[in-house]
């Protein structure tokens, strides 16, 4: 036997190992489906636990939780599996929150994530209005987390009352700016409009501190142009409706009222809008990323 | 006590601690760790930054602990071990001479090493300031290279004159896993202190109450060398805890020097 043979068969059987090893691992990720929302465990829950374990070192695990939540939203966001649930967003940011009580992104993201209608988000307004509240507890100069608690009544809970009181809150905190005063005057007056609405995330837009609230400010209002959009859109099928004495069932069948501007109408994503065959009802698509639209009394269900 | 003999041992020190392979690997580590810290803000939101400063100054802190320990652990008991300590002792050295240059060297060592740390550990926080937008500097709690950052860095270097100190304490008198696990285990319950004095123990009876009160004072106050989540929130250091820290570390370690001197100077090494 030559040394080449007995060199190169170890190397060739430790190359097919290896590229197995890989192969069985790439394989696995289908035959070990996780359920929706799992991956990774939460063993210890108590901020306070790890906060004494961490040493001096408790800044730094609070940047690993904190990585860990926002990739914990991200995959369950993205998972298009039925049933999905976001029920260890709040522990991580809790423990992130306990191990750094100063860790301002965490309280104003971390709300955004819960606060979110589900599928998008957790659609926990509660537990976001705490974890915003334990923010203030922990910063008390920090205006800011009482008018995102504001915002979360106004937008997620539909409550004027209190978004206005959050808002008047936030006003009477030192340092606070003065837009928050006749911000909770629209609120209380326009309360539920898409004005009032409008106004609000209009001031978010301008005046939000991080480039994500600025974007998400950016989104809702959009999403509120494409609710002025399907009003229109469903007050022009109401009125084809009442000349023709049928619903429009296609938007084939409009085509030739549209004139040249045949095929579906689309939203500012270029997502045709969904046109419901039974009730002649336009609404968005499932695919637009300005679904789901926020709740609103001008707005009508429709088919997804 | 000659100042010069102790200079001259403090300097054969660090260019032991330089030479050494492991030294070199921790400071590696460090660098590699802040690089890291680049990598691992593309993983979150908006929030690189101080992970970053975070990552940065704990890796410093960390590096610095180990190096303290396991190279403080063998400042002596190597020299007893490898029994040079005979041919030192042999020569116009005091063992308070060899103790305290030890010492000295060891410090140099990490200053030397925290200072290179430091440098780039700015350059990459001014790297990562020049790829941000103004309207993303404009939403950071502190700019990045952050002056204040060195007052973090320096009570890293305060809190490691203290561990350093433990560890020679330790290697006088046993072996270096011993003071190794003692080192550490002091520097963990340094931690704690703090909960000693609130009585997190569990609401104890009045001896343990008292216990737990002169434990308090006794150990060795490590969390009032953590400022580091606080300088990265931007938050200021009142210069009166800068200076109690710097006194309380003098005079602990002072201490502890002081045993250590004594214990060495009592060994008989025949």
């Amino acid at each position: 036997m030559t040394a080449f043979p007995i060199a190169g068969r170890p190397a060739f059987g430790a190359a097919v190992c290896l590229a197995a090893a890989i192969a069985l691992h790439v394989q696995s990720r289908v035959w070990l489906l996780e359920a929706p929302g799992a991956g990774g465990e939460l063993y210890i829950r108590s901020g306070e636990a790890l906060k004494r374990v961490a040493l001096s070192y408790d800044a730094v695990l609070a940047d690993v939780y904190w990585i860990r939540a926002v990739q914990y939203f991200g995959r369950t966001r993205l998972d298009t599996r039925p049933g999905k649930s976001y029920d260890r967003l709040y522990p991580l940011l809790d423990i992130t929150t306990t191990l750094d009580p100063q860790f301002n992104i965490a309280y104003r993201f971390g709300a955004v994530f819960l606060a979110e209608a589900h599928p998008n988000g957790a659609g926990q307004p509660a537990a976001a209005i705490a974890l915003l509240k334990k923010g203030f507890a922990a910063n008390p100069t920090r205006w800011q987390y009482l008018q995102d608690i504001g915002f979360v009544y106004y937008w997620w809970l539909r409550d004027y009352q209190s978004a206005a009181s959050w808002f008047q809150r936030a006003r009477a905190v030192p340092g606070a700016p003065e837009w928050l005063a006749p911000l909770a005057a629209v609120t209380l007056t326009k309360g539920g409009d898409r004005a009032g609405a409008r106004a609000l995330w209009k001031q978010m837009l301008e005046t939000g501190e991080h480039d994500y609230l600025r974007r998400i400010a950016g989104h809702r209002l959009v999403q509120l142009r494409v609710l002025d959009d399907l009003d229109a859109l469903n007050a022009w099928l109401a009125r084809v409706r009442a000349e023709t004495g049928r619903p429009v069932t296609s938007w084939a069948a409009l085509a030739p009222r549209a004139g040249a501007a045949s095929g579906p109408p689309l939203d500012p994503a270029g997502v045709p809008y969904v046109l419901d065959p039974v009730t002649g009802q336009a609404s968005v698509s499932n695919r637009s990323p300005y679904y789901p639209l926020p709740l609103d009394t001008q707005a009508r269900p429709g088919p997804r | 006590m000659s100042v010069r003999t102790v200079g001259r041992v403090a300097a054969a020190v660090f260019r032991e601690s330089v030479r050494d392979r492991v030294l070199y690997n921790v400071v590696g580590f460090a660098v590699l760790l802040i690089g890291a810290a680049l990598l691992l803000g593309q993983l979150t939101a908006g929030q690189e930054l101080k992970i970053v400063k975070d990552l940065g100054l704990a890796a410093m802190s960390l590096s610095g602990l180990f190096i303290s320990v396991f190279i403080g652990i063998g400042l002596v008991s190597k020299e007893v071990d490898r029994r040079t300590v005979h041919a030192l002792l042999a020569k116009p050295v005091r063992r308070s001479e060899l103790v305290l240059g030890k010492y000295a060297g060891l410090l140099l060592t990490l200053l030397v090493n925290l200072t290179v740390m430091a440098a780039v550990f700015y350059a990459v926080l001014a790297l990562l300031a020049w790829g941000e937008t103004i309207e993303a500097r404009h939403a950071w709690e502190a700019p990045a290279a952050d002056p204040r950052l060195l007052v973090a860095v320096f009570l890293i270097f305060v809190e490691l004159t203290l561990v350093t100190a433990l560890a020679l304490f330790f290697s006088t008198f046993t072996s270096p896993l011993l003071a190794a696990a003692f080192t550490l285990a002091l520097f963990a319950a340094g931690h704690f202190s703090a909960d000693l004095q609130r009585g997190y123990v569990g609401r104890p009876s009045p001896v343990a109450a008292a216990i737990a009160s002169g434990l308090y004072h006794v150990l060795p106050d490590f969390a009032l060398f953590d400022v580091k989540a606080a300088v990265v929130h931007g938050a200021p250091v009142a210069a009166r805890h800068v200076t109690i820290a710097v006194g309380y570390a003098a005079l602990y370690a002072g201490g502890l020097l002081l045993c250590a001197v004594l214990i060495f100077s009592r060994r008989d090494f025949r």
